[in-house]
């Protein structure tokens, strides 16, 4: 497929930095920078790293008459109508199935943003369809409006904090998974205390004409250095993060992901979210299969696709995401088993290249999360 | 001893000294690759044919295939590389080589690149 790709507003500043500009959901967006993934990645596991995510997508979803919230958990199984404002939440749209239509992050928005609105971010890959399938069910109840003039950043590591502060205000005070309106430079910003690599940070939305310069403020500082797709993807998967399209998808349900946690406790005793039959039982009875981190034994990566088996060597499930974690500095993996080899410990072997190697079930995450408490 | 030095398409540069070539990746290659964390080589005693998949070199990111750039037996793989993968990135065309093998065909050599011939096609196709 060569589609004309598209650019973030900081298309110019990735490629001024030395970014490898690459495509990735319709994007040219940058894999690394000079630096390289390995050091990208551990420093942002030790000061800040920078991260353009303007590729996703972000939206208000606004309620007509009667709770916006409501509407919403019509599409999703978390406890929505009881988000304070500025809260937020991951959730996952499901289809009729129970299956994982996306993940994704809902804030009931801070009353500086406005009423009875909701603050949505979507995956790339997933926003087009996302964004129609809000607008179609939720028609006559909620209206979405796509926030496609603005950009999105994520300042992640334990020193994003104090950074972030020296520039917005405040911002240091917001909870996990809280969101506030801050001003940075005189420019109004979307910031919420959240992100995707297991470190205590922000996501920080902007109108994209302010992005360049934001952008370049928040890198002038010593602690913080631009970080590519590589090191967000291997800093994910250390912190034993799905990510869509690999990890969960449309056949996946949440139980099977180890997302049970998505379902609130209301939901359950209700019943009445898409798939909830499926979903309820799998609860009840346990699922067909379970996500599992795997640690392969030896130094070599075992990668999306490789096939997992028992001692005997029957086929017992699939690695989705694989590779190499820099922090734990070996070769991790998540995947899918059967649920008699799901405890933490089991032996397995993984298919590469032909040959068994050896590995276990292991605990996710592989490194620990370090949230704000 | 004379040595001479060849490049293929695929990125691999071929050390000829005597009967005997070593082979690794260009620092074009290894800049593509990013940071290497792994190395799979062949063992030694191992007959190559010309064109054929002889080791695996790992970044974060993929794996990708290294072929064998002329036909030979393998007989020696560069131990350095199991204690420090990083040897790839930092020495890519010295001390980050991958294997050495016996030349069964010598005439193979030249369907290769010299070094000008080889920085053009980078040129070329970068």
């Amino acid at each position: 497929m060569t589609e004309t790709p598209k650019y973030t507003p900081l298309y110019d500043l990735h490629v001024k930095l030395g970014g490898r500009m690459v495509p990735f959901a319709g994007y040219a967006m940058p894999v690394q920078y000079p630096a390289g993934i390995l050091k990208e990645h551990a420093h942002t596991r030790e000061a800040a790293g920078f991260f353009d995510v303007s590729h996703m997508g972000q939206a208000f979803l606004d309620g007509m008459d009667g709770d916006v919230a409501a509407a919403f958990e019509t599409l999703a199984p978390g406890d929505v109508a009881g988000l304070a404002p500025g809260r937020q939440r991951y959730s996952v749209l499901l289809n009729d199935e129970g299956g994982i239509m996306d993940d994704l992050m809902v804030a009931r928005a801070a009353p500086a943003l406005g009423q009875n609105r909701l603050f949505l971010v979507v995956n790339a890959s997933m926003k087009d369809a996302d964004f129609a399938h809000i607008e179609t069910k939720l028609r006559g109840r909620a209206t979405l409006t796509r926030l496609d003039d603005r950009a999105l950043f994520a300042l992640q590591g334990p020193k994003a904090a104090a950074v972030l502060a020296r520039h917005a205000t405040g911002v240091e005070a917001l909870a996990f998974m809280e969101t506030g309106v801050f001003d940075i430079a005189g420019v109004r910003c979307f910031i919420s205390r959240s992100g995707y690599t297991g470190e205590d940070g922000f996501e920080i939305s902007v109108p994209a004409a302010a992005a360049r310069e934001l952008a370049e403020k928040l890198l002038a500082e010593p602690e913080v250095a631009p970080i590519g797709l590589g090191a967000r993807d291997s800093l994910r998967l250390e912190a034993g993060l799905c990510l869509y399209g690999h990890d969960i998808d449309a056949g996946t349900s949440p139980i099977e992901a180890g997302l049970a946690w998505v379902i609130a406790k209301r939901r359950r005793q209700a019943g009445d979210f898409p798939g909830a039959g499926r979903i309820l039982k799998e609860l009840a009875e346990g699922p067909a299969r379970r996500r599992v981190g795997i640690l392969p034994e030896g130094r070599a990566p075992v990668r999306e696709g490789a096939e997992i088996l028992n001692e005997q060597g029957d086929r017992i499930g699939v690695v989705t995401s694989g590779g190499f974690g820099p922090t734990v500095n070996g070769p991790i993996a998540m995947g899918y088993v059967s649920p008699a080899f799901a405890a933490v410990g089991t032996p397995v072997q993984l298919m590469l290249r032909g040959k068994a190697v050896a590995g276990r079930i292991a605990a996710l995450p592989f490194t620990p999360h370090r949230y704000v408490k | 001893m004379s040595e001479k030095i060849y490049y293929t398409k695929e990125h691999e540069w071929v050390r000829v000294e005597g009967n005997i070539a070593t082979i690794g990746i260009t620092d074009f290659a290894q800049s593509q690759l990013g940071d290497v964390v792994f190395v799979e080589l062949p063992e030694a005693g191992r007959d190559l044919k010309a064109g054929e998949a002889a080791a695996v070199v790992e970044s974060v990111k993929a794996a990708s295939e290294v072929y064998a750039p002329v036909s030979g037996k393998v007989t020696q793989a560069n131990a350095a590389l199991a204690d420090s993968f990083s040897l790839i990135n930092e020495a890519p065309e010295s001390d980050g080589w991958f294997f050495k093998l016996e030349l069964a065909n010598a005439g193979e050599l030249g369907g290769l690149m010299d070094r000008a011939a080889y920085d053009a096609f980078v040129k070329e196709h970068a």
